[in-house]
């Protein structure tokens, strides 16, 4: 039992989900109450800005930071532990997240808070924070399908037909998956008897290997799923291009991500025995997401659906990191989930604006749009290097350490035996970057540089571009181009990112330092 | 009689997964309240199964006397079957919401999301 009251400052690991769900709460209330809903969101997410930042500050200085809630200890109690990875993660979240709140104001039917839109939005950010935050399973089950109940108002929210069936698709999919994951979850109840994450590091390794085999084969499934790995990404495609773009963008910068944060957390962290089993699965997957997305992108001709594609090829690349699972290889996987939740979110954002000022959805009719917004088209452009991967932007350096990780892993330098797994990811890393370019560049071109709509008129200006307003330039451009400047910044200076990542992924390999921040016994 | 409900949650997740691989939503829908029943059932059969024995710690003891029904996967179901239901009547509404609009109960006419005319999904990947 806990006798003592929890030190105020360790409130910082909950309190970013707290001020979510009470925020959220708060602005379902006052729905009605006219035109300060947005400013109050914005002062809330800020407010979560800061409890991420001071707890990422903390946990680079200190290490873990856990608190346990009621007066059970662990591992009957449930606690919130935050390591590296998860702090960063969440701090990435909370700063698209006020991004997109900014950006939502540049449209008026977007801005108007009676629908619930700014309840849902943070009520998806508490569900992403809980979900980072949390140091057991059953209880990252449940962020799960707050964030799911999340995505589903805020697909479906002005209920046009496209969204009805997009909610249809990606709800059944989602909820299955999440399904899915509640199965495995029973079956490791059954065979460690316990589903505090701490514990299950020290009590996996003596249960029955077979079973922990099938239970992370689940994991494997229901995660793989949720974060659209290729042969069950199907839901993406079809329904991320169907809300708003704002909405687009928060899904595509939070949602995915936590899938594959919980991949890396359970394969690497939680089960690394039963990972190693799974491995030629693990890495057959990697290699089909990486090469299968890019070309999907190329196939595709609307402009957000291509734009999905592209997220599928992350998780790709997170993907391979887990099967490279040396200390390069999850550092690369965790920078990449980092770069990624910047990254994807701004390039919706950017697609949102192409589609205002085109007033076009698919790439064949855009056309134009170089000399109408200048702005606009290098800030498409240096996104998609950055999700290629292109130097000097921020996605070169996770893909430069699984590079690493790959090369150090197939023995090739070493002169020993060749594993030929690991130079397939290689190859498949570098074409997935190479294929990726085409797709973004390819985008770009028909976009910007091509004049009007497909066929005959292509030699005409596009009848329908237009200028983009103030209101645009200010609420829509320049929220996405400081996140653009974010990315660029942080790839030029990546010490910071790249030591964070290399030590989370010391965390998660190792992770007694995990363990003792929960107040359990090491294993000896 | 863990060999029964064994044989119970593999009823139950065949029949769901039949029902999932209809094309009609609302099939679709009871397939997938029947696998977060069939899961429920697997986290109550994995958590012992005891008959009988309530979990109540006499009085004056810390812990109980012997074997008792384990409380932690029933709390665990609990949880589940709320949020499924949630989940199940969200998915309900919006079945409902796309027969009005869209006039479709097959998954194979709607078609809104992917572009026309094309192979579906799989194919046009």
């Amino acid at each position: 039992m806990i006798q003592t009251l929890t030190p105020a400052a360790d409130w910082v690991v909950i309190l970013p989900v707290v001020l979510c769900l009470v925020g959220g709460a708060l602005l379902l209330m006052l729905r009605n109450s006219g035109g300060y809903l947005a400013s109050f969101a914005i002062l809330v997410v800020i407010a979560v800005l800061v409890c991420d930042a001071q707890l990422f500050a903390r946990v680079l200085a200190e290490g873990p930071v856990s608190m346990t809630m009621g007066k059970w200890l662990p591992p009957f109690g449930i606690s919130f532990t935050a390591d590296l990875m998860s702090a960063g993660f969440a701090l990435a979240a909370a700063v698209v997240t006020l991004v997109v709140l900014f950006y939502v104001q540049m449209d008026p039917e977007g801005r108007d808070g009676s629908t619930g839109l700014y309840s849902l939005i943070l009520l998806l950010l508490g569900g992403v924070s809980g979900a980072f935050l949390t140091g057991d399973l059953f209880n990252l089950y449940v962020w799960f399908e707050v964030m799911l109940i999340a995505s589903f108002g805020l697909m479906v929210i002005a209920g046009r037909e496209i969204q009805l069936d997009a909610t249809i698709k990606y709800g059944f999919l989602n909820f299955l998956a999440t399904s899915f994951f509640l199965a495995a979850l029973g079956l490791l109840y059954g065979l460690v008897g316990t589903l505090n994450m701490a514990d299950i590091i020290i009590s996996a390794p003596k249960a029955n290997p077979a079973g922990m085999a099938s239970v992370a084969a689940l994991f494997l499934l229901a995660f793989g799923t949720k974060a659209a790995a290729f042969p069950v990404n199907a839901w993406l495609p079809a329904s991320y291009h169907a809300p708003p773009a704002a909405i687009s963008a928060l899904f595509a910068g939070l949602l995915t991500k936590v899938g594959t944060y919980a991949l890396l957390r359970t394969m690497v962290a939680l089960l690394p025995a039963s990972r190693e089993i799974l491995d030629p699965v693990i890495a057959a997957v990697a290699i089909l997401t990486l090469l299968i997305a890019p070309l999907g992108a190329i196939a595709e001709t609307n402009l957000r659906r291509a734009l999905g594609f592209i997220v599928i090829g992350g998780i790709g690349v997170v993907v391979s990191g887990i099967a490279l699972p040396t200390l390069q290889g999850i550092a690369g996987s965790t920078v990449y989930i980092f770069h990624a939740i910047l990254t994807m979110s701004a390039l919706y954002l950017v697609a949102g604006l192409i589609e205002r000022t085109t007033g076009e959805t698919d790439t064949r009719r855009m056309g134009g749009l170089y000399a109408a917004n200048a702005p606009l088209s290098i800030l498409f452009l240096v996104l998609v290097f950055a999700a290629a991967g292109t130097p000097p932007f921020l996605g070169f350096w996770p893909k430069l350490l699984l590079l690493g990780a790959g090369t150090e892993q197939s023995g090739m330098t070493t002169g020993g035996q060749i594993d030929w797994w690991a130079v397939a990811i290689l190859a498949a890393l570098l074409l997935n970057a190479f294929l990726t370019l085409i797709a973004g560049t390819r985008i770009w071109a028909h976009v910007f540089w091509r004049q009007g709509h497909e066929g005959e008129r292509s030699e005409e200006p596009n009848a329908n571009l237009r200028a983009p307003g103030r209101i645009e330039t200010w609420l829509g451009l320049v929220p996405a181009g400081l996140l653009v400047a974010a990315i660029v910044a942080m790839g030029l200076w990546p010490d910071l990112l790249v030591h964070s990542g290399t030590e989370a992924a010391r965390g998660l390999l190792d992770p007694q330092s995990y363990i003792a921040a929960v107040g359990l016994e090491p294993t000896p | 009689m863990e060999t029964a409900f064994a044989a119970l949650v593999g009823v139950f997740f065949a029949a769901s997964i039949y029902l999932l691989l209809s094309r009609s939503v609302i099939r679709m829908l009871l397939g997938l309240t029947l696998f977060g029943n069939a899961v429920n059932l697997l986290i109550f059969t994995a958590g012992r199964l005891t008959r009988e024995v309530p979990p109540i710690v006499p009085d004056g003891l810390k812990v109980p006397t012997e074997q008792i029904a384990n409380p932690l996967p029933q709390a665990l179901i609990l949880t589940a079957i709320v949020i499924g239901f949630a989940m199940f009547t969200f998915l309900l509404v919006l079945a409902y919401r796309a027969y009005q609009t869209l006039n479709a109960d097959n998954t194979d006419t709607m078609r809104l999301t992917e572009p026309k005319g094309g192979p579906n999904p799989p194919l046009s990947y």
